[in-house]
């Protein structure tokens, strides 16, 4: 049973994905059940691949029995494991969350909902399991036609975001393929860690470079780096609320994960440093990234397309960790993809659980709101404080690592950046919660005590979206104050051994 | 050092405060009287959690527990040694009768969001006394910034126009201050691959002097901005718009002093006095905290605001600290450390005075204290008591302090910051004399009550403790709490032999 961990990641949310319809053809309802217990079996999988790794170090899987270079390898290292519980973890969450919004968002489709659902899931699972560039793009558009389906379900402009994101998103995943056509016309092989054998005598010929350049602009625009980011907002912000929480957080990571993969294991580092100067270049794309992440964010008043600029720059962190070339600053990007999923995927469950019961999301509606939902405004201020940077919150600890790399690397205005964003952070949603946690301007002096505050009616989130957003507060605590433990177990063996 | 302790004891410190915060959320506004019984209880345990710390560390012992592991060589750490333990016997202590005074303060004015209030109040402590146990600099930054995001609920408290502006102008400063400090205590990272405080420092060796002369300024703007330096000190006047408890226990004793608290721990434990003789730099160290003692005690004179005036003594008082720390010798060191307890008796003695006498009377400007001295005599010769002793007069125990920096200050043969210690005495009085002469000796306002009609027993009784204890540790240094043995192991630790 342990051997075949691996396929069951991705044949159980596959294999649920097609049966889903078939439920829901005649009971609608039992979808949602359905799909919680499909997941729990890639959530107990992928825990044990990783305590697995952790044990005895990276294994592969041979899929159908295939020996690799010719056959499907599915590649389970210290990286793809943790990214494999990560995305196991927050999709499982996820699907809890599903239903209270669903239901009005998905009317009478909820089983289209689900089915997408499960396939989304499947395609990021795919990405990072897999050892092959060419299975990578097969769960690439899994992913991103299961994402167009969900995200155009959304509200008014949701189907001309969708629009702009498949045309955008398309010319992504045909860099991406045709990255993969000039490195197989090359090579002849497709498997990732045989290229890797392969590709240093090629470094210099004119294919292997041209290819190079269509991986890293296809995963960038996946990313929605930097001025590849248009897409992005729009998309993230129309999304269904029950939805968003699955797509915001992981897409955006999950290709972070594939530029790390094509920066540090399909080529050897210091191909993007000598060869060509793409780190220098991805480097500074970051810099502008944040800056324009976070004044464009400082401009809306809307609190998800905020967040929506907010990752943005958030994706400008990780591929300045990526770009200084050292332990500390890849261990800072990383840690920042395990942090900063955990942290938008909270602050996208507090903001669909405001719009379910009822409350706006412009800024001006957040008043008093922590009256109202208590508890998931304290979820939301967890997070928001994370996003500053402020300890124990773990989003903290991915600043110091990134600072760090930094430092190393003796980028002083990149360090500056990082700090002015955190800064640029704390006025976002310190603005907010004064809003939340301040009684209206009518209503302020003294002598209002008790009988005040009861006239305001506590109305918190349902329990099924309760559950995802205190377990992602309690993550966004709990990973601050076990990073180092993190990184002693994980990390620091994803990083490549020559930094 | 001497012998190490493994106990977790510095950890319940921490942590009975911010269990105790939690519960008070939990009972909330329905049970005032079990919700104010955590807050006294709590106050209790982590005083006698902290007092029994000193009796092994005057013995020479360091009590440390080490929590988790956050990077490779640096670890989540408490290490009790005796300055540490000076400012956290100081917060443990004084949180007692400010828990009290607190209760009826907000009773008395029925104040709003009265679970918030004693919630964050309970979360700065921990924070405090997180600061002052703190084994590293990142174990100390990660309190340091806990400190400032549970205080700023207590200065935006009233929820008006001017406190938040005070709420966002005292974010803006100490957020911009954390991000400096991060920054510098990763560059320190980089360059000596440990952040252990060590007595005498750990800097020395590492580095060229242009880049540890820029780590020095970058550290202390960054701890600078809580300790009101000039010119980062604007936030800490605008913050008196919080309610007085916070005001005395917070901008005179625990987030300030964490700032102070943190210049003296980058100063001798980082750096070390070594290394900053080496670099030459102490002078202009001392001159720029010279500069704010002089400014602060000038800027107090033209204020009208008690709580306003106060607020720029305290600045003057923090700068005194510094000086005497940045000086250097022995004698300068003693007083600058011991200030930073003495200090807190006397200036939470004001503020409660401040509190009592806003309570009773809702006046809050120094012009309006005529006469008042004749309704409300324990509190006023409290506050007479407490204004002596940061004029240095004895009985007092400021008295002490300021002899110690004087001394300090002619070790160093460097006059001109003795004229500076003595300047500031005498601005002392200019600033404080005058209202206990308003309110004693002038002609009462029409609206003085002719009896003696003082604010509630609960208010009045801790600010005559705290009067009453200054005097103590005026006359006995060692009373108690050991304070004067505590500083001389701490400069010991420093210097050494």
């Amino acid at each position: 049973m342990i051997d075949q961990l691996p396929a069951l990641i991705i044949v159980a949310p596959m294999l649920g994905a097609f049966l889903t319809p078939i439920i829901g053809w005649r009971y609608q309802h039992l979808c949602y059940p359905w799909t919680l217990l499909v997941l729990t079996i890639p959530l107990y999988s992928a825990v044990g691949a990783l305590f697995k790794v952790i044990r005895s170090g990276p294994f592969g899987y041979n899929l159908g029995g295939w020996a690799p270079p010719w056959g499907i390898e599915y590649r389970i290292d210290y990286l793809s494991a943790i990214m494999l519980v990560l995305i196991a973890t927050i999709g499982f969450l996820a699907a809890v969350n599903a239903r209270p919004a669903g239901k009005t968002e998905f009317k009478g489709k909820e089983a289209q909902l689900y089915t997408l659902f499960l396939l989304q899931i499947t395609g990021l699972l795919g990405i990072v399991i897999t050892g092959d560039l060419f299975n990578i793009f097969v769960f690439l558009e899994i992913t991103s036609l299961s994402g167009y389906g969900l995200i155009a379900h959304g509200e008014e402009g949701a189907p001309m975001a969708t629009f702009n994101y498949i045309i955008i998103g398309t010319i992504g995943a045909s860099f991406y393929l045709l990255g993969v056509g000039y490195l197989y016309m090359a090579t002849g092989s497709l498997n990732i860690a045989d290229l890797a054998t392969i590709l240093p005598a090629l470094y210099h010929s004119k294919m292997i470079l041209v290819g190079f350049a269509f991986f890293t602009t296809g995963v960038a625009i996946k990313m929605g780096l930097f001025p590849l980011h248009i897409w992005m907002p729009d998309a993230y912000t129309t999304a269904p609320n029950s939805v968003s929480t699955l797509i915001a957080p992981l897409m955006t990571k999950v290709a972070a994960y594939l530029m790390i993969r094509i920066l540090f294991t399909l080529f050897a580092p210091d191909f993007a440093i000598s060869v060509v100067p793409v780190a220098t270049i991805l480097g500074w794309l970051a810099v502008i990234a944040i800056i324009v992440g976070g004044v464009k964010a400082l401009a809306q008043t809307d609190i998800k397309r905020m967040v929506a600029y907010i990752m943005v720059a958030e994706v400008g962190y990780i591929v300045m960790g990526i770009s200084v070339m050292n332990r500390a600053g890849l261990t800072g990007a990383i840690l920042h993809i395990i942090n900063d999923a955990c942290m938008i995927f909270c602050l996208f469950l507090t903001i669909g659980a405001i719009s379910h019961r009822g409350h706006g999301r412009e800024i001006n509606h957040f008043q008093n709101l922590s009256k109202k939902m208590p508890l998931t405004m304290a979820a939301f201020v967890i997070a928001a404080l994370s996003m500053c940077g402020i300890p124990p919150a773990c989003g903290f600890f991915s600043k110091w690592y990134l600072i760090m790399g930094m430092i190393t690397a003796g980028q002083w205005i990149f360090a500056a950046t990082l700090l002015g964003s955190s800064l640029i952070n704390a006025v976002l949603f310190f603005r907010i919660i004064e809003k939340a946690y301040l009684a209206p301007p009518e209503s302020q002096g003294h002598n209002h005590t008790d009988h005040e505050a009861e006239e305001i009616e506590r109305n918190d989130a349902p329990l099924s979206m309760m559950i995802p957003i205190i377990m992602s507060a309690l993550a966004i605590l709990l990973l601050g104050l076990f990073s180092g433990k993190i990184i002693d177990a994980v990390i620091q063996h994803a990083v490549p051994a020559i930094f | 050092m001497g012998e190490v302790i493994y106990s977790a004891k510095p950890l319940w410190a921490v942590l009975v405060s911010m269990v105790a915060a939690f519960l008070i959320l939990l009972t909330g506004d329905k049970a005032r009287n079990l919700r104010e019984g955590w807050t006294i209880l709590a106050a209790l345990i982590k005083f006698g959690l902290v007092f029994s710390l000193i009796e092994p560390v005057l013995a020479g012992k360091t009590i440390e527990y080490t929590l988790i592991n956050l990077l490779p060589g640096v670890a989540l750490q408490f290490r009790v040694d005796a300055f540490g333990l000076l400012f956290g016997v100081v917060a443990a202590t004084l949180w007692i009768p400010t828990s009290f005074y607190s209760i009826g303060y907000v009773r008395t004015l029925n104040e709003h969001a009265q679970s918030r209030y004693f919630f964050s109040f309970a979360m700065c402590l921990s924070a405090a006394i997180g600061v002052a146990f703190a084994g590293n600099l990142l174990t100390l930054l990660i309190f340091y910034e806990i400190l400032t995001i549970a205080t700023w609920p207590l200065v935006i408290h009233h929820e008006d126009e001017s406190a938040i502006n005070g709420g966002r102008k005292y974010l803006v400063y100490t957020l911009t201050a954390g991000c400096i400090l991060l920054l510098a205590i990763g560059i320190t990272y980089s360059l000596a691959g440990t952040l252990d405080f060590v007595g005498g420092g750990f800097l020395a060796g590492h580095g060229s002097p242009g880049l540890l002369i820029i780590l020095l300024i970058m550290f202390i703007a960054g701890f600078g901005v809580k300790a009101g330096i000039m010119p980062f000190h604007e936030w800490l006047p605008s913050a008196m718009v919080a309610p007085t408890p916070v005001s005395a226990l917070l901008h005179a004793v625990a987030v300030v002093k964490a700032g102070v608290f943190g210049c003296v721990r980058v100063i001798l434990f980082v750096f070390g006095p070594q290394l900053l003789h080496e670099l030459g730099v102490w002078t202009i160290l001392a001159g720029v905290v010279a500069f704010t003692v002089v400014a602060a005690g000038l800027l107090a004179l033209g204020q009208d605001h008690l709580k306003r005036r106060l607020a720029f003594s305290t600045i003057n008082n923090l700068a005194l600290i510094i000086l005497g720390v940045s000086l250097l010798s022995k004698n300068s060191m003693t007083g600058g450390i011991l200030h930073l307890a003495n200090h807190a008796f006397m200036k939470i003695t004001l503020f409660f005075c401040a509190g009592a006498i806003y309570v009773k009377t809702h006046k809050d400007h120094v012009s309006q204290l005529d006469g008042l001295g004749r309704q409300m005599p324990f509190t006023f010769a409290a506050f007479a008591i407490a204004s002596m002793g940061l004029c240095g007069l004895p009985p007092v125990n400021g008295f002490i302090s300021k002899w110690f920096l004087c001394l300090g200050a002619v070790e160093t043969h460097q006059l001109v910051f003795l004229f500076v210690i003595l300047t500031s005495a005498m601005l002392d009085v200019a600033f404080f004399f005058p209202i206990i002469y308003n309110g004693f000796f002038k002609q009462p306002l029409p609206d003085v009550a002719g009896k003696i009609d003082e604010a509630p027993l609960i208010m009045v009784i801790p600010l005559c403790a705290t009067a009453l204890f200054s005097i103590i540790f005026g006359i006995f240094p060692n009373a108690f709490l050991n304070f004067f043995n505590i500083v001389r192991l701490a400069v010991t630790n420093v210097l050494g032999g």
